[in-house]
């Protein structure tokens, strides 16, 4: 097994925020199990920020810690606050990443990303379907 | 908290009785095998012992003197056969046929030689991880000059019919290697009788020290040395010998050789029940390999939905000790070459978790283990995006 953080192996025991919100207002999903790793994200959005968050995550242990530590920073952040969020900033609060875990499985940045992308498309098709 | 190796092919205690016959040869009979003086006798003495113990282990008739090499790795074994064999060989042919679920020590030097201009056929494997006797035979040229198969697969325990493979090598006159690391020790075998001509085995594998290995070699067979020195081994493998290793891995093959029945039938016993146990207590597992014509010690499954790494360490955490075929726990990030022959798919390979048990197994941890599994399995489960997936939609790949 790899050497993981402190930090990694806390989240990786206790993850936060595990599930789906009901009527998620975003969903995002990256990988695949060839390469042995899956996230779902979905978020609750209100009033611009991101009201809740949460994920399934078919994965490492690295892709388990990224997956709960990426919900609980975008919980509470503006959507713009929430796109700046990178995969490097999440590995950095775990305490790093092992060298081979930093591409394949920090991917909760993207999957919380996708999760975004998704509400501002159906806030984009909602509001065009309005002005009609 | 519980300690509980499930996890004996990557390490078992070395036997007492094996440590205690190595120690001498430390210290007390310290001295140097091809000394000509008095300090050479005892160690030149015991290696020879312990090429005659090697020898019982595997059935070799007439002089194991002259057909067993120490190495120091089934690893060093394989590549002596191979590399050895084909340098040597080299004008006679430069086809090799080998299995798609060969150790890595073998897939390795036999992709080295196809970079030096040697043709290499894979045969594929059936779902067990079987070869087919046919399909070898299919597969030989008049460029063929080696067929290396191993005697049992390591990670999905399949066990080959390979006095039928040797036979089809035999009927066009070229060499059969077998890679027997998984299996000497724990299922009968008798070069004589598969009709092999160079076979490898790992004396870690049977309570022996790490670093102590043999190949066997029938006399008639030409190799070049992978370290050339001085004579050692035949002038096969250079460098002083080893000899408390060497001594070691005579031990423990006697010692395998009298107890292979009790011991591989109490590990078989206790695969069996601890098999049932989590098929009955964990749903959604998947058995890899063969029922029955597997190691002894063996058990691998795949518990579905969830990947290997996560599933390790959590069982890590409760004292359980195992490994996986998944990508995610390989330092090259791929999933287990076994578990994709015999046509698994991916999903089920990164779930997939592998036992292997040891004479110091015990049936009385059975019910912990299967509470533990069934336990993490649960809670990995809960977070799996595939497993809310199959609750939806009520399907999986295995339906």
């Amino acid at each position: 097994m790899p050497e993981y953080s402190e930090k990694v192996m806390e989240h990786f025991t206790n993850p936060r925020n595990i599930g789906e919100v009901s009527e998620p207002d975003g969903i995002g999903e990256v990988g695949n199990p060839v390469c042995g790793d899956m996230m779902k994200f979905t978020i609750k959005v209100k009033d611009n920020r991101i009201e809740d968050v949460k994920y399934f995550t078919f994965g490492c242990g690295a892709a388990i810690a990224v997956s709960s530590m990426v919900s609980e920073m975008a919980k509470g952040k503006t959507l713009e606050e929430a796109l700046k969020i990178t995969n490097k900033q999440v590995a950095e609060e775990l305490g790093g990443l092992p060298g081979n875990k930093m591409h394949c499985s920090n991917l909760g940045a993207d999957a919380l990303h996708k999760a975004i992308n998704d509400y501002m498309e159906k806030q984009k098709t909602e509001t065009g379907s309005i002005s009609k | 908290m519980k300690s509980i190796n499930l996890d004996y092919t990557a390490a078992a205690p070395v036997d007492e009785n094996v440590l205690q016959a190595m120690i001498p040869f430390f210290t007390e009979d310290y001295g140097n095998p091809s000394s000509g003086h008095v300090l050479g006798e005892k160690p030149r003495q015991a290696m020879e012992e312990a090429r005659e113990k090697v020898g019982l282990l595997i059935g070799t008739e007439g002089d194991a003197e002259k057909q067993i090499i120490f190495t120091a790795s089934a690893s060093e074994a394989n590549n002596l056969a191979v590399k050895g064999f084909a340098a040597a060989n080299k004008k006679k042919g430069m086809h090799i046929i080998s299995s798609s679920i060969e150790h890595f020590s073998v897939l390795n030097q036999l992709r080295s030689l196809q970079k030096e201009g040697f043709t290499v056929t894979l045969l594929p494997v059936d779902r067990y991880g079987t070869v087919d006797p046919e399909l070898l035979a299919s597969e030989i040229t008049d460029q063929t000059i080696l067929i290396s198969i191993q005697t049992a697969n390591p990670e999905i325990g399949t066990i080959q019919p390979i006095d039928k493979l040797a036979a089809v090598a035999h009927e066009k006159g070229i060499p059969f290697h077998t890679d027997a690391a998984a299996a000497a020790g724990w299922i009968p075998i008798e070069v004589e009788k598969m009709g092999v001509d160079m076979l490898s085995l790992a004396g870690d594998q049977f309570y022996g020290p790490k670093g102590s290995a043999a190949l066997f070699v029938r006399r008639g067979i030409r190799l070049y040395p992978l370290i050339e020195g001085g004579i050692q081994e035949k002038g096969l493998r250079a460098g002083t010998e080893n000899v408390p290793a060497i001594v070691g891995l005579g031990k423990a093959a006697g010692l395998a050789f009298e107890s292979m029945n009790d011991r591989s039938q109490k590990v078989q016993a206790i695969r069996d029940q601890l098999k049932q146990r989590l098929f009955n207590e964990v749903p959604h597992l998947h058995l890899n390999g063969h029922s029955e014509n597997r190691l002894p010690r063996n058990l691998n499954i795949s518990v579905e939905f969830i990947e290997g790494e996560a599933l390790l360490m959590r069982l890590n955490m409760a004292g359980i000790y195992v490994s996986s075929g998944s990508s995610c726990t390989s330092q090259a990030l791929k999933s287990s070459h076994v578990l994709e022959a015999i046509g698994l798919p991916p999903e089920l390979a990164q779930g997939s978790l592998l036992f292997t048990l040891g004479k110091e197994s015990s049936e009385q941890e059975i019910p912990y283990i299967s509470d533990q599994l069934a336990q993490v399995a649960g809670l990995l489960r809960n977070m799996s995006p595939l497993y809310h997936q199959y609750l939806k939609e009520g399907k999986n790949n295995n339906a």
